[in-house]
């Protein structure tokens, strides 16, 4: 299992968030989540320009095994998406929390408020280590 | 009560991911479940299927039992070892079970039947079996490890005396032998290539395991198992077809034997429904476009609304593909509905894949 980057934030749901320097908010899915999932094939990703709502399913992920909503962490405008995956949606299952990121977020004025919702990299840990058993 | 086989703890040292299939603790895969899948295609893989149920039928009378029993016919089977792939019905035509009926002599025969159907498969087995006088024993004291791929038997061979490894080099697919030192080795298999299914005792199974590892053959989940099989347009009990479904809505017609004056079980239903008109018919889809069919689906046609039974990504061909069951007079223009977005799909006849190619049109 890939060591977690402490810049990191998560859902409980799986997804993670990083706040980039100019203030955008990227997001893919956990290491833990694209084990669970397998051999990724396919990812459905939002538009950019799209508003997305925080705790809503804004993309979808697919492995050979099963379809997986991905929820958007914080509210905002979809600026920017990962299209090198539609053609290589693997590289989620090689580098999840980096070349596998999914989209960015310009987010919202609630933003502050929703990233302190998200869970940080001890608990989120704490979470899946409690899920496997 | 959770289930295991005897390569449990083999599968778990190997570095299996496990999960419960039908009550039993299996390994859906080992790393990649898409490697998995080519290994089997372009090499050799192996499978521990050891939750499969072996029923040995022994009696005077077994041959005429089976008659009734099984939709396809038994007299077929006319050399000792051969092997036939039928379907036991309920009386209304329903599917109980699909597996594979080994003739091993005129008193002796072999059901492999599937996991989860166990209990009620043995019960109308017994139950019929009573008026023929046919011993029923469940052999839970055997495994099943099925060796896959193009250089499969090549592999198994080289584990064999001379002696045996001649007999096996010799058997035609869909027969089978049995060796000095209890293995029953059959060239049948659910992935579309060539290989064998072995079935032997519990107690060397783990050591046979290990010797097929030591001989390169690499080790495959159930989750590969079910893209190999899909594939080859091989149905799925309990996805593809049930009790509430027939043979000849199933794609399993070509599995039924309408010998004249044999009784099987469910015979009137078939031919009843057979002069009414098969209502539903299953058929291969394919989807170019980007997306993944998936069980359940809903397919949409001029002649009506059908649904995808089994679906996945299609390793060998990059692109999705499904078993679905749809008004007969479904035709051109179909379409499923993919999370509220609706999209062409074409349709032809499994299998996809066979022997690591493509299927022409596919």
């Amino acid at each position: 299992m890939q060591e977690i980057p402490g810049d990191l934030k998560f859902l409980k749901s799986h997804e993670w968030a990083r706040i980039e320097d100019d203030g955008t908010i990227r997001v893919g899915i956990s290491d833990h989540a694209q084990a669970l999932l397998g051999d990724l094939v396919y990812v459905e990703l939002p538009n950019v320009g799209d508003d997305v709502e925080a705790g809503k399913a804004c993309a979808v992920v697919e492995s050979v095994k099963a379809a997986s909503d991905v929820y958007a962490p914080v509210s905002g405008e979809i600026v920017e998406v990962n299209s090198d995956l539609a053609d290589k949606p693997e590289t989620i299952n090689e580098d999840a929390y980096g070349d596998g990121w999914l989209f960015a977020i310009k987010p919202g004025t609630a933003s502050q408020g929703e990233m302190d919702e998200l869970l940080d990299p001890n608990d989120y840990s704490e979470l899946i280590e409690n899920e496997d058993h | 009560m959770t289930q295991t086989t005897p390569l449990n703890a083999t599968h778990r040292a190997l570095g299996a991911r496990m999960v419960d299939f039908g009550g039993w603790d299996m390994p859906i895969n080992y790393g990649s479940q898409i490697d998995e899948h080519h290994q089997v295609r372009r090499d050799a893989g192996m499978f521990d299927v050891s939750h499969m149920t072996v029923v040995d039928l022994r009696g005077a009378r077994v041959r005429e039992f089976l008659r009734r029993l099984l939709a396809n016919s038994v007299d077929k089977l006319g050399k000792p070892g051969k092997a036939l792939y039928t379907c036991m019905l309920n009386e209304q035509g329903g599917v109980i079970d699909d597996l594979i009926v080994y003739f091993i002599d005129d008193a002796f025969f072999r059901l492999v039947v599937n996991a989860a159907t166990r209990d009620k498969d043995v019960a109308w087995i017994t139950r019929h079996a009573d008026g023929f006088g046919v011993e029923v024993s469940v052999r839970d004291d055997l495994a099943i490890i099925a060796v896959q791929g193009p250089n499969a038997r090549e592999r198994v061979h080289g584990l064999l005396d001379a002696d045996t490894r001649a007999r096996a080099g010799r058997l035609a697919r869909f027969s089978s032998i049995q060796t000095t030192d209890g293995l029953f080795i059959a060239r049948t298999g659910y992935t579309g290539e060539d290989g064998y299914e072995i079935v032997l005792p519990a107690t060397i199974a783990v050591a046979f395991w290990q010797r097929l590892l030591d001989a390169g053959v690499k080790p495959v989940g159930l989750g590969a198992r079910d893209t190999l099989r899909l594939e080859a347009g091989m149905n799925l009990y309990g996805q593809d077809m049930d009790e509430s479904t027939t043979p000849l809505e199933s794609g399993l017609g070509w599995t039924v034997s309408f010998d004249p004056a044999r009784d099987f079980i469910g015979r009137g239903a078939l031919e009843a429904q057979q002069a009414a008109g098969v209502p539903r018919r299953l058929v291969g889809l394919v989807l170019d476009e980007k997306g993944v069919l998936r069980h359940d689906q809903v397919v949409l046609s001029a002649a009506g609304e059908g649904r995808v039974l089994s679906g996945s990504f299609s390793p060998t061909l990059g692109k999705s593909i499904a078993l679905a069951r749809v008004p007969a007079d479904a035709s051109g223009g179909l379409r499923v509905d993919i999370r509220g977005r609706e999209l062409p799909v074409r349709v032809l006849q499994p299998p996809f894949v066979r022997e690591g190619k493509a299927q022409p049109g596919v």
